[in-house]
């Protein structure tokens, strides 16, 4: 018997996307240099994070046309964003076969009570999360891949490294509880109980972990990696730099080597200058994209 | 005497093979250099993206030291993206043509039950991700089991090579043939 769309297929492709790194792409012939540096996936957008950021305003799903003329320019996966809740943008985004939707903060949200009931949905999810609790509660409605929210469009790697070491940090805590204190501490993370026990056993999330928000250089990608990502998104750290296309293959060979200090280093020489940036903690609270969803 | 298996570990689900493999009793190395195929007595190539992992693999000057370490007769095993770099198009050691995204995108990727050849009991639940098919094959390539009139399971020699995931399943009779293999030649 043949089954679509189950879990596992869904969860699967995230684990086909380890080790790699996914990179925000505007136009098809960004996601050509992407997918010729060696990303494993693309994320189609009408503007980055950085761009985001400066011009204000409803940040929204992109024109489906865009999208379009990137899934035609590449063979890799190609990933959308859609609003926090906004499940039409979402069904959209499943009409156009995207291999994965992006429910995303870095968007401005369309619900402020509920996000995406993702079980719904053959298409898979990944959403960001800050800490474990926030992890758990996306992968109870469905999300098949999790990743740091960090703080997208900065360059400032400083709030997806807190993201991760809460996460890691928190599951590692969770190892050491009996089932009674497991289940206080269910109720403590708000996430289910089940999830939080099978955490507790494996000393992992049940799906793919990926860093994202912040990351500008080839270090950046090994930290995250060291740190215990999986692989790495790169939003506005490839296309808003001085040579997208060698800063790209760069940060794909420091996600492989990220143990290796020697590779980092090489892989770092000559790259001119990364992309504009802002310091995270110099933003207004009203700045901080992380803050969005909970 | 345990046997020392590679797997490719440039980019994909590498860390699942090497936990099945580990689980079956293998010594296992990840292998991201060509030095790291040093006294290995069989290679996994794992799922993945194809074209990253051929970036991969240009970048890495592996090529050549692949094509040999197959060539020397151990067993080399390539599911999904690691069937498609085996074959004619890449590094041309299996002699079959792989057809890429051949179910189409995601939302068509599929579990299903296989009968396979030469694997008995049950059948095999196969996890089928934006998965490959052999769209031709040469007069030495064994075809074990086919979906949709198209082979996705084939053996040539000390070669095996699937379109599915049984790493990231409980499935375990695809790896302990693999093993045989290399037992069997490393002996």
């Amino acid at each position: 018997m043949r089954d679509e769309a189950t879990f596992t297929v869904k969860a699967g492709l995230a684990e086909m996307l380890k080790g790699g790194v996914i990179m925000d792409v505007v136009t098809p012939e960004q996601a050509k240099i992407a997918e010729a540096a060696g990303a494993c996936a693309v994320m189609a957008l009408e503007r980055v994070p950085a761009d985001i950021r400066r011009d204000g305003g409803v940040a929204r799903m992109s024109d489906p046309e865009m999208i379009k003329g990137i899934q035609e320019a590449v063979t890799i996966p190609v990933m959308a964003k859609a609003r926090i809740g906004h499940f039409a943008e979402a069904q959209v985004l499943e009409s156009l076969e995207i291999d994965y939707i992006d429910e995303s903060e870095v968007l401005t949200p369309a619900d402020e009570a509920h996000h995406i009931d993702k079980w719904g949905f053959k298409v898979p999810f990944v959403c960001g999360a800050t800490n474990l609790g926030e992890a758990l509660r996306r992968i109870g409605e469905g999300a098949a891949m999790i990743r740091s929210k960090g703080e997208a469009g900065t360059g400032d790697i400083v709030e997806a490294v807190r993201h991760m070491r809460k996460i890691k940090g928190e599951i590692k805590h969770l190892q050491g509880l009996d089932d009674a204190e497991l289940a206080t501490a269910a109720k403590d993370l708000q996430s289910p109980l089940d999830l939080v026990r099978k955490v507790a056993a494996d000393g992992k999330l049940p799906v793919v972990l990926f860093c994202a928000g912040g990351i500008a250089t080839p270090a950046d990608a090994s930290l995250m990696m060291q740190l215990g990502a999986e692989g790495t998104f790169v939003g506005s750290g490839i296309f808003k730099s001085e040579n997208p296309e060698h800063r790209a293959k760069a940060i794909v060979e420091a996600t492989t080597h990220f143990a290796d200090a020697e590779r980092v280093a090489a892989a770092s020489t000559g790259l001119g200058q990364a992309m504009f940036s802002l310091e995270t903690s110099k933003l207004e609270h009203e700045q901080l994209l992380s803050q969005r969803g909970w | 005497m345990t046997a020392l298996v590679g797997v490719l570990a440039l980019q994909g689900d590498f860390a699942a093979h090497a936990r099945m493999l580990r689980g079956l009793g293998a010594d296992v190395r990840e292998v991201r250099v060509p030095a790291d195929l040093d006294g290995l007595d069989g290679l996994v190539i794992p799922g993945g993206e194809s074209t990253t992992m051929t970036l991969g693999i240009e970048r890495e000057g592996l090529g050549d030291p692949l094509r040999a370490f197959a060539a020397g007769g151990r067993p080399v095993f390539g599911t999904c993206a690691g069937l498609i770099m085996l074959d004619r198009d890449h590094l041309g050691i299996l002699d079959a043509l792989a057809t890429r995204n051949a179910f189409g995108r995601q939302v068509h990727s599929f579990e299903e039950d296989l009968a396979i050849a030469g694997i008995d009991g049950p059948p095999v639940r196969a996890v089928f991700i934006r998965a490959p098919w052999v769209a031709e094959h040469g007069d030495e390539v064994e075809v074990l089991a086919a979906v949709d009139g198209h082979p996705i399971a084939v053996q040539q020699g000390n070669l095996l090579a699937i379109s599915f995931h049984p790493e990231l399943t409980a499935e375990t009779r695809l790896h302990e043939r693999f093993l045989a293999l290399v037992a069997r030649t490393s002996r």
